[in-house]
């Protein structure tokens, strides 16, 4: 379980959720209300305040990058280090095809790739190290109904085996197949979806 | 041989070289006419007054005096770093990064040149600790300069990349270890290049002047070695400790990639 208590920083106003092993929890906002900050302030990439904890352990007990090795956050643009698409992954056993990759694309060149192979690349790389909590900012706003509905049925079945899911979702009918719970975000604050 | 001492009329003829490449470059719209001729003017300037103080300054055996021209010089190069980041450091950390590097690298060498190696009593002795100094904190200066900008730089354009590291569960120094490597070569390879190619392509240029002003060609090797070794490990332990102190202070204790600490300009 994931609990977030007044997690707030200066850019976004106070922020409380909770959600237990399996859940989808989906976030709605107009642009600029700041959906990516929230996320990547779960993730500790920018200065933040507030308690949060992951199966009861405080997030500033763990190491920061512990905390996102376990709450890991994928954002809409993808960024590679190395050359080839393999270099990295740390196992050897990822199933390329589950989002219609080919079986040879550990061996290819990150320049060689369209957008849309990176951005399902990316979320197979954000579930290579087995992440607890995963952090998604409109992943499938770049793929085709294909593709996405690829993406939210391995998200599903990462949701059966007990991840954890926060979702940013422009796409109001993907918000309604995947959420669990649904907030929104405005000016006023983080809420409930009525 | 002699010492031929050079008049005046001399050095204006040099200078001439130096003019006649302004005017080029101004014929040429290449725009550098006018730093050109400042940084000729100020090398005058400098020169003849350090000529005139260590003239000075050699015939007495002030400890603290040449401590605080040994400062003086520190904290002349700390801020012709700074000046030459095109993304500083905010607050202290701005000088404090290059200079402090500079102090570790330069200073412990040169001690441990005068202690151990020329054996000058005392170990201050002016005619050598002033020269020495100046020739490393130079060169380390240059080399501190430039891996501090690169990696400064880097890290901002590859933002993206390091937070993408950051965000599989790397720590901050396996995030940045690309961008620490290539900043530390940048600097270094200067220096490597000058060593490899020093008396086949080049005379460097100390040697040349001792040459010129009398000295036995064996021993102005001999003193060209000494510094080129001593700049060599100037400069990489200086550059070294500045790209490390660099790189740590772009991350917070939360390993978090703080761009915002750097100010461009």
């Amino acid at each position: 379980m994931i609990s977030v208590k007044n997690l707030h920083s200066a850019l976004f106003n106070p922020v409380n959720f909770e959600a237990a092993q399996g859940q989808c929890l989906c976030i709605y906002g107009e642009s600029g209300s700041g959906k990516t900050l929230l996320l990547r302030a779960i993730a500790d990439l920018d200065p933040n305040e507030g308690s949060l904890a992951l199966d009861n352990q405080a997030r500033s007990n763990i190491g920061a990058d512990q905390w996102r090795r376990q709450v890991t956050y994928l954002p809409a643009e993808s960024f590679w280090w190395h050359t080839r698409v393999g270099e990295h992954f740390e196992s050897n056993d990822t199933d390329w095809s589950i989002l219609g990759l080919s079986q040879q694309i550990a061996e290819w060149q990150i320049s060689r790739l369209s957008s849309g192979e990176r951005q399902r690349l990316a979320l197979l790389r954000a579930l290579d190290h087995k992440p607890k909590v995963l952090l998604l900012d409109e992943v499938t706003a770049n793929l085709d109904e294909e593709n996405t509905l690829k993406v939210e049925a391995l998200i599903k079945s990462c949701l059966q085996q007990g991840l954890i899911v926060i979702w940013v979702s422009h796409d109001k009918a993907q918000r309604k197949r995947m959420a669990d719970q649904s907030f929104v975000i405005d000016e006023t604050g983080f809420h409930k979806e009525a | 041989m002699e010492l031929i001492s050079l008049s005046v009329l001399d050095l204006s003829l040099a200078a001439c070289l130096v003019v006649l490449l302004a005017i080029l470059s101004w014929h040429l719209q290449l725009g550098l006419q006018k730093t050109l001729i400042i940084a000729a003017s100020r090398s005058v300037i400098q020169l003849t007054l350090l000529g005139l103080v260590l003239k000075q300054l050699f015939q007495q055996s002030s400890l603290p005096l040449i401590g605080l021209i040994s400062l003086i010089m520190l904290t002349v190069a700390g801020y012709e770093v700074m000046a030459r980041q095109g993304k500083k450091f905010s607050g202290w950390w701005g000088m404090g990064i290059g200079t402090s590097s500079m102090f570790l690298s330069s200073f412990s060498i040169t001690l441990l040149a005068l202690f151990t190696i020329i054996n000058v009593d005392p170990w201050y002795t002016p005619q050598y600790l002033i020269p020495l100094l100046g020739m490393l904190l130079g060169n380390t200066m240059n080399g501190i300069a430039v891996s501090l900008n690169n990696l400064t730089t880097t890290a901002h354009t590859q933002k993206g990349q390091i937070e993408a590291r950051l965000i599989q569960g790397h720590t901050w120094q396996e995030a940045i270890t690309h961008i620490r490597r290539e900043a530390l070569k940048s600097g270094l390879i200067p220096i490597i290049n000058s060593m490899t190619t020093a008396g086949i392509v080049s005379l460097p240029g100390m040697m040349t002047g001792q040459i010129l002003a009398g000295s036995p060609p064996m021993e102005a090797a001999k003193y060209q070695l000494l510094i080129l070794f001593m700049i060599a490990a100037g400069t990489g332990l200086g550059s070294l400790a500045a790209v490390w102190i660099g790189s740590a202070r772009l991350f917070d204790e939360r390993q978090r990639l703080r761009l915002d600490r750097l100010k461009s300009g």
